[in-house]
């Protein structure tokens, strides 16, 4: 028997494999498992195997985050006027529209998540790598001002490479913007959760990103002020490994958990309603 | 003299060799050369003027890195009286990277804290480059808090290339502790006025660098990214920092044009190194009118102007 069934395997799988579109596979990139790529949509986008979270749109992350049909977007008219005439900024945002869509680097909306009110910003990795200008330091504000306003929780997921460095000093200044609204949330007590994902670093980082008062990362996201590239020219020697990864950080008391994809959504809800002082999801049903 | 001098500078040179080798031939044989050396003085003055009058962004930025130009502590002694240096973050150490302690300004206690760079290489070793660590920041919000506590205005000075990218500091939270002092300088209870002496290096100049007013010595620079930086990243060549400069918008007037200092406090000619008690005066002068206007403005009225300042930054439309 053993022998007949050690044949007949491979050739069932293969006979699968014939009957779905070879477009239908995925490989993770971290492990290089294939797999069907239904599988990983099903798992958030996190490699059955090895558990890679891959990235995920910013759509992902509301839909994932926020009760169905509760989303509402703000301020999507909101654009950048290159201040300082950048060469080659106009096109690059066009690009950026083209890819990402016309929302920027970061959406802002809010919903509903187990039936509370939140506000929700999740960055755009894919508009520009998610950097900070004008536009995404106003639409945070904003958001974190309506959030104390109208004491809704707040939750920023994180992406980004930093400030964007064809605003100038402007998108420095955004820090100092999102950080002064920020402060007047923590004063009106309103919880803010602070998610970050691959990447989160400088002027993102070095500011709302890390003054979540609940700071959660999911599993592997590279988090930190300087880049790997930039600390690995200014020291002239290699990262050790895992360094600046979510795990990393936790180990170092920077974060409060990791969480992987899958629990993101139970562990904000289960977050909020202690800060809020709600009843446990069990009892509220 | 020559190892500072500034590739722009070199005009000068020939006629700062006239006047010196005229001084000294007059020194060895008591002859009176003032009627000769009185023109040579006055056409080295106006060249000098004229060459800083029109000096690129990245000329401004060797100016504000020149190894001779004033720092904090130089500041320190010239500008304030009574300083009494306070260390540490209580946490994990020192960081010689910024130097922070009480001082008067013109008789009235003040919490200063500033980057420091070295002028050497041992100074430099000991100083970091003026390059903070988590640990820097952390100190400078602590005594921040002091200053408040005790209802002292806080002056800070900025001069740093950025905060350090090393393993330590990322170990231990580099991108925390700047955040955290943006978020709680937001409500700092206490008058924060902040000058750029020197470089205004990104993050890490922001990190001490949130304030109700923020001024600018007239060579000094601001920006989100070197120029060094940014032409590595853009144009996959670091030697097209002129270009960089040129583009970020990081000279003194620039920042004043684009709303984010309140004001420019004129070097003396040949900027700041040229002539240090000039630059002192100009820079003590300044920080006390401020002060005394600061003071003045109830808390709550200046908390409630500093988060306006602060959210009415940044370019967009919205159509
Ligand atoms: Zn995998």
């Amino acid at each position: 028997m053993a022998w007949f069934k050690k044949e007949r395997k491979p050739r069932t799988s293969e006979r699968v494999k014939l009957e779905i579109p070879a477009d239908a596979w995925e490989k993770c990139d971290e492990c290089g498992h294939i797999d069907i790529k239904d599988r990983f949509v099903r798992a958030l986008n996190v490699c059955p195997n090895c558990g890679h979270h891959r990235r995920i749109s910013a759509q992902e992350y509301i839909d994932l985050l926020v009760d169905e049909g509760s989303w509402h977007e703000l301020d999507t008219r909101l654009r950048s006027t290159d201040p300082l005439r950048f060469e080659n900024y106009k096109q690059r945002l066009e690009t950026a529209v083209h890819k990402a869509g016309p929302l920027e680097a970061v959406r802002t909306g809010y919903g509903r998540l187990d039936g509370m009110p939140v506000g929700v910003g999740v960055m755009d990795f894919n508009f520009m790598g998610g950097s900070m200008g004008s536009v995404v330091g106003e639409k945070l504000a904003r958001l974190t001002r309506r959030s104390a306003e109208r004491r809704t929780p707040l939750i920023v997921v994180s992406a980004s490479g930093g400030a964007r460095m064809q605003e100038g000093v402007l998108s420095l200044m955004q820090m100092a913007k999102t950080s002064v609204e920020i402060a007047r949330l923590r004063t009106a007590r309103v919880p803010f959760i602070s998610i970050l994902t691959n990447p989160t670093t400088g002027g993102v980082s070095a500011s709302y990103a890390m003054q979540g008062d609940v700071i959660v990362a999911e599993p592997g996201a590279v988090v930190g002020f300087a880049g790997p590239r930039v600390i690995k020219q200014t020291i002239g020697q290699d990262l050790p490994e895992g360094f600046q990864t979510a795990e990393f950080l936790l180990e170092h008391g920077m974060v409060d958990a990791v969480v992987p994809r899958s629990e993101l959504r139970d562990t904000t809800g289960q977050l909020l309603r202690h800060m809020a002082g709600r009843a446990p999801a069990e009892a509220a049903d | 003299m020559a190892t500072h001098t500034l590739d722009f500078e070199r005009p000068l040179l020939e006629l700062e060799r006239q006047i010196e080798e005229m001084k000294r031939v007059a020194g060895e044989t008591a002859v009176d050369v003032a009627k000769e050396l009185a023109p040579l003085e006055k056409k080295l003055a106006e060249l000098r003027a004229e060459i800083y009058k029109n000096l690129t962004p990245m000329q401004r930025v060797q100016v504000a890195r020149h190894p001779k130009r004033p720092y904090t502590l130089d500041y320190l002694s010239t500008v304030f009286t009574d300083f009494v240096e306070l260390h540490g973050d209580r946490l994990f150490r020192d960081d010689p990277a910024i130097v922070a302690g009480w001082a008067r300004l013109d008789g009235t206690s003040v919490m200063v804290i500033g980057h420091q760079k070295g002028r050497d290489t041992k100074e430099n070793l000991l100083r970091n480059f003026g390059m903070a660590h988590p640990e820097g920041y952390r100190k400078a919000l602590r005594l921040m808090h002091l200053a408040e506590q005790f209802r002292a205005p806080v002056i800070t000075l900025v001069d740093t290339p950025g905060a350090y990218p090393g393993l330590g500091a990322e170990e231990r939270g580099q991108a925390e502790a700047i955040a955290r002092n943006l978020v709680e300088m937001a409500t700092l209870r206490t008058p924060i006025l902040t000058a750029v002496i020197g470089e205004g290096g990104s993050g890490g100049a922001l990190a001490v660098g949130l304030a109700d007013r923020v001024l600018m010595l007239e060579n000094s620079v601001y920006s989100v990214i070197s120029p060094e930086g940014c032409a590595a990243i853009l144009w996959k060549d670091a030697s097209q920092r002129e270009r960089a400069a040129e583009a970020l918008k990081i000279t003194a007037e620039d920042l004043q044009e684009l709303g984010v200092i309140d004001e420019i406090i004129p070097e003396p000619p040949g900027g700041a190194h040229a002539d240090p008690e000039a630059a002192a005066e100009a820079l003590g002068e300044t920080l006390q009118r401020h002060v005394r206007q600061l003071r003045k403005i109830k808390l709550d009225k200046l908390l409630k102007r500093r988060e306006e300042k602060y959210l009415s930054m940044g370019a967009l439309t919205e159509k």
